[in-house]
């Protein structure tokens, strides 16, 4: 009898689809590299997720734009990263399984039930509240329901992408449909944020395979991302910051300093503020990261990115107006009602000042020997 | 919100509000303060008037020949840090594209590198005007909690700003936003403490200086 694909240890799983030892050892060194991890880690880490039994993933989406997964999956060029897929048993998403429906439905319960307490709940989008929550619904059930249902039975819980992990795009002002991060949702199990819009991939296999090869949560910072990737900004690896240093600064994303490749800062640049592994891991296979391309980072991995002004006004400049910068019309306004709030406030006490002036002038004659 | 959110958002608004409310309303207050009619009879024309004020604009601001010695160190202190403030202030690349952002006008910026230099100077120069305060015994007496409020919220926003360029003592966001947040304590601070001499000092020395002249006494 052909055993189950979810029964198969990892290594023959792998062995099935014909990769190699190799190819999977040099997987799990790219990983242990872009974890930081020392360089004997890879072989080490291959070497304990071949013979256990590929953990069981749920990947739940709600309201996101599916950019997160098409990060992951890369469609249009398979890589390295896309061996995750062989390391982990996805038993449920609904974009990439085949089922639909109630069989769709049917394997996640089935999931849940088999695997009770040591599942990967992988959820990426925000969380609807809004509407009794009836702007994300599945099989007749609420988000919010099917994150709470299945949030009780994981080991662990990673939020890819910014909805995920912050609320994202949905949770910006005015937050229409009432969104919320998980972190909103669920507050009783080990939560592992991995941000960004979307994230990088190899950022999000890192973290996967980390949790399924260790069985721990990495050493995560103050919004639970994990530190091995998010703990520089992109401003610290830049390697326009020699630029920033020397105070060189492109000041249209077409003049001669733009050319140059000179520091964004001014053009709106969020890379100082910013903590992501962008600038070292970059995307494509490496090719490139958004500041290589000529244009600012936009600060897609920082909680409300969305509502910290204008993506193109400088990180130093006031952001209190419509665009979510101060225009000069706006600081003329402010000005303006301000001055002539000073000029009646300072006429008054100019008022009050000439009377008692007057008030002491007039003691000081009555006072005086010579006088009257 | 996060602290930069803040600095540079509603805490700057409210911050550059009181500094245009306390301004103008000091100035108004100032101008329509009632002068005491001089009855005597006056030594020079309204013209020579005018003019001895312009002019003790000018001889005001730089040491008397009699008193250089004894003056003449605490007045080039005086100057050198105001100009290290100036240069800092109007011609570093972030602080013109503030400014731009606010005014619609821009200028050209030093280099970084020389900004830093002029910044540490001014830094150090602070320190020594402090120095002189506490330990000249006629300064010591003059100077009040206005005096030692104001040098420190100033050489805050420097000591910030240093810092938040350098990236010395946490993280970019949180250095600029205690740089930014400094600055906005500046500006409350600015028309209430002796700050606003940069408002009144000009026009003061004219006004006495015009006073003098129309009693033939300006010098």
């Amino acid at each position: 009898m052909a055993q189950r694909n979810e029964d198969l240890t990892v290594g023959e799983m792998l062995r099935r689809h014909g990769i190699s030892r190799r190819g999977f050892i040099k997987f799990c060194t790219a990983a242990a590299s872009a974890m930081a991890l020392p360089p004997l880690m890879g072989p080490a880490m291959a070497e304990q997720l071949r013979n256990v039994r590929r953990p069981s993933v749920v990947y739940l989406s709600f309201q996101e734009c599916t950019g997160c997964l098409e990060s992951l999956t890369r469609s249009f060029a398979p890589t390295i990263e896309s061996l995750i897929f062989d390391v982990i048993s996805l038993d449920y998403n609904d974009t990439l399984m085949a089922a639909s429906g109630e069989a769709a439905e049917a394997a996640r319960t089935q999931a849940m039930h088999d695997n009770f307490g040591k599942y990967v709940l992988v959820v990426d989008g925000s969380v609807p509240t809004g509407a009794g929550g009836g702007y994300c619904t599945a099989g007749g059930k609420s988000a919010e329901d099917i994150l709470r249902e299945a949030a009780k039975g994981a080991a662990a819980i990673v939020c890819v992408g910014t909805c995920a992990a912050f609320g994202g795009i949905p949770f910006a002002d005015p937050n229409p449909t009432q969104a919320w991060p998980v972190t909103g949702i669920v507050g009783d199990k080990p939560i592992i944020n991995v941000s960004g819009c979307p994230p990088i991939p190899e950022v999000i296999t890192g973290t996967l395979l980390q949790f399924v090869s260790t069985g721990k949560v990495p050493d995560l910072d103050e919004h639970r991302r994990p530190k091995v990737f998010f703990g520089n900004t992109i401003h610290d690896r830049c390697y326009r910051r020699p630029f920033f240093d020397e105070g060189k600064f492109a000041k249209s994303f077409d003049d001669e300093g733009a050319r140059n490749g000179w520091c964004l800062y001014e053009l709106g640049c969020k890379g100082p503020t910013t903590y992501n592994a962008c600038a070292t891991l970059k995307w494509n296979g490496g090719t490139s990261f958004p500041i290589e391309s000529g244009h600012g980072c936009l600060g897609c991995s920082e909680p409300g990115f969305w509502d910290k002004g204008s993506f193109y006004s400088a990180l130093s400049n006031p952001a209190w107006g419509k665009a979510g910068e101060a225009s000069p019309s706006e600081v003329l306004k402010l000005a303006g009602g301000a001055a002539v709030a000073g000029v009646a406030i300072g006429a008054a006490s100019a008022a009050v000042s000439r009377m008692r002036q007057h008030r002491q002038e007039e003691q000081a004659v009555d006072n005086d020997p010579k006088g009257g | 919100m996060d602290l930069l959110s803040f600095a540079r958002g509603a805490g700057l608004k409210f911050a550059l509000a009181v500094f245009c409310v306390g301004v103008v309303w000091r100035i108004v207050a100032f101008a329509l303060l009632r002068i005491r009619r001089d009855l005597n009879e006056p030594r020079a024309s309204m013209l020579k008037s005018l003019g001895g004020g312009l002019l003790a604009v000018g001889t005001r601001s730089w040491p008397h020949p009699e008193f250089i010695g004894r003056t003449g160190a605490g007045e080039a202190l005086g100057y050198s840090y105001h100009l290290g403030l100036f240069a800092v202030v109007l011609l570093f690349g972030p602080h013109i594209t503030f400014f731009g952002s606010l005014f619609g006008l821009t200028w050209p910026a030093l280099p970084s590198s020389v900004i830093t230099v002029i910044s540490v100077l001014t830094f150090t120069l602070f320190l020594a005007v402090l120095f002189r305060r506490v330990t000249h015994p006629v300064l010591r007496m003059l100077s009040n909690f206005d005096d030692y409020f104001s040098w420190f919220i100033t050489m805050l926003v420097i000591v910030t700003g240093l810092a938040a360029t350098a990236h010395i003592g946490g993280p970019y966001e949180t250095l600029l936003g205690l740089h930014i947040l400094s600055f906005d304590a500046l500006l409350v601070w600015f028309p209430f403490g002796k700050l606003m001499h940069a408002f009144y000092i000009f026009p003061s020395r004219a006004i006495n200086g015009s006073l003098l002249a129309r009693k033939g006494a300006i010098s």
